[in-house]
């Protein structure tokens, strides 16, 4: 169970792996004895690199996004993180559903991680109006999240991560909550956010489609316990238009090879919920 | 409830438009006014047409003129205004701690296994009994009066303070730590604005029991303040000026609530549906 940072005397090549995880596993202590959430995970996540995890509910990829996050403990093997620069935070997370602070306004949740960190006020006045405007949320800024619909409370809690300027991003299914046409906007502005700082981001879901879009390098876990079962790398090139990109037929391709992969463990959770159940 | 929140906002406004200037709220804050003018009124033709004793009801237009002669002689004042001061410095005295120590127990769960039974153990006695035990500690000065208002004020604003904290979604925590908040910082922006809600009830009972006790404690060994008052005119059997007393108290006590719903209203933005 150690955290170390890659830049303390390792040669330059291996500054390009900006996470590298090795045989990292976490058991949680229930009542019912011992659960073990994910096992022997390995990983090597370059620096950029739009990483994407796909795998059945229940299959411990939230756990391994919090344990990334600092939120949760592994349990047992290797967790490598490249230091981010001076000043800079190490990541920020887009959590699942709402996390915005309802007794915030639009612009001071945006502004949190900023106002946490105590930057200059007319920095952080740059930065967040920055992001607000990227968001289309600039007239909104004094609205309460309780005003707002899903989708912008969703823009919020993504401007509120990208104003931190962190080195890595960590999205825990971000868009689950909202229909499929405000889904594939957000896809669209996310991906044309990144543009701009192309930062590493691990991103966290449950649709292969979602996966496709945007994701560099897709890793798909089995059902409980949580492994890595395969990992695709996703050829498909940059700046990318969502509806654009699903209408060609690599796409299609990629996504039914992903399924063939997932089925069988969607299968095997779904089996394994029902021997829980009776 | 965003939506519910819009809607009724939706229909107060279209109220208001078809009123020409009559908002629902107006009219709502007029309603209030009605049952006490009427039962005053009742109370006023009881007492003249004989229904009712008026040696211990007098009529209210008796009750009044008394008043407005301790309004002119200065009697008035100085007893409300030496009550508002012990009431002042007991709600402070007793409700930042309380505050301070409540949103800390809500935090941290440790604190709370220590610190909960002993709170647990003495908030049912009732604080009037510990009168006596307070007055032989802080004497008959101005402190024994403000000690016993700041713990009727303590344990409500504590509680809720506490339980505030304990509704607080754990994911706006995540957050805080995910974004690199201290320990104060947590305190500041999560932990006490989630907490406020139910943290501004917490001071609406703790005024309210302020009151109660500001009153009985001025009954006993004091010269001033509105307790006194009410004591002195059983004393000298003026009926009226007790009335003028009871009826001050009931006013500030009005008073009080109007200004903390107002002070919510301002502190609590985003619950503005209510």
């Amino acid at each position: 169970m150690t955290t170390t940072t890659l830049t303390d005397g390792a040669p330059a090549a291996s500054t390009d792996i900006k996470i590298r995880i090795r045989e990292l596993s976490k058991v949680f202590h229930t009542k019912s004895g011992p659960f073990v959430a994910l096992d022997d995970i390995n990983l090597d996540i370059p620096v950029g690199c739009f990483f994407m995890i796909v795998g059945p509910s229940g299959c411990g990829k939230t756990t391994l996004l919090r344990i990334l996050a600092g939120l949760e403990e592994h349990s047992s093997g290797t967790l490598d993180v490249a230091s981010p620069a001076a000043g800079r935070p190490g990541n920020s997370m887009v959590f699942q559903g709402d996390s915005l602070f309802p007794w915030m306004t639009v612009w001071e949740n945006a502004a949190y991680g900023l106002n946490m960190r105590g930057l200059p006020k007319g920095e952080i006045k740059n930065v967040v109006g920055h992001y607000l405007a990227r968001t289309g949320l600039s007239r909104f800024h004094d609205s309460y999240p309780h005003q707002l619909s899903g989708g912008m409370r969703q823009r919020v809690s993504i401007a509120r991560a990208f104003a931190n300027d962190p080195d890595i991003l960590l999205m825990d299914e971000p868009f689950s909550a909202l229909d499929e046409q405000n889904k594939v906007l957000l896809q669209e502005e996310l991906l044309r956010i990144w543009e701009e700082t192309r930062k590493t981001v691990m991103f966290i879901t449950h649709s292969v489609d979602e996966a496709v879009t945007l994701g560099d390098r897709i890793m798909i876990m089995t059902a409980h316990p949580g492994r890595a079962k395969v990992m695709v790398d996703v050829p498909f090139e940059r700046p990318r238009r969502v509806l654009e990109l699903r209408a060609r037929p690599e796409y299609g391709e990629l996504v039914y090879n992903i399924w063939g992969h997932l089925r069988d463990e969607v299968q095997r959770a779904r089996a394994q919920d029902e021997g829980r159940a009776s | 409830m965003s939506n519910a929140a819009q809607d009724a906002n939706l229909k107060t406004r279209a109220f208001a438009t078809r009123r020409r200037g009559w908002s629902r709220e107006s009219i709502e804050r007029a309603m209030n006014l009605v049952s006490p003018v009427a039962l005053l009124l009742i109370w006023e033709l009881c007492a003249r047409a004989g229904f009712i004793d008026v040696r211990f009801f007098p009529a209210p237009s008796k009750i009044f003129q008394v008043m407005y002669t301790m309004i002119q002689n200065g009697q008035l004042e100085k007893h409300l205004w030496a009550s508002m001061q012990r009431l002042f410095w007991g709600i402070l005295f007793g409700g930042v701690p309380a505050l301070a120590l409540g949103v800390a127990m809500g935090m941290y769960r440790t604190l709370r296994v220590i610190v909960e039974p002993v709170i647990m153990a003495t908030y049912p006695i009732p604080k009037s009994a510990i009168l006596p035990l307070i007055l032989l500690i802080f004497g008959l000065g101005e402190a024994s009066k403000i000690v016993m208002v700041a713990t009727g004020v303590f344990y409500p604003i504590l509680i809720n303070a506490m339980a505030g904290v304990l509704e607080i979604n754990k994911i706006y925590f995540d957050v805080g730590r995910n974004f690199g908040a201290s320990r104060w910082q947590v305190f500041r922006t999560v932990a006490l604005p989630g907490a406020l809600p139910l943290i501004m009830t917490g001071v609406k009972l703790g005024v309210g029991l302020g009151l109660v006790l500001i009153a009985i404690a001025e009954m006993v060994g004091a010269k001033s303040g509105l307790g006194y008052m009410i004591w002195n005119a059983w004393e000298i059997l003026s009926v009226e000026t007790m009335y003028v007393g009871l009826i001050s108290i009931a006013v500030l006590g009005l008073i009080f609530t109007l200004l903390l719903n107002e002070l919510e209203r301002m502190i609590v933005p985003w619950k503005s549906s209510r």
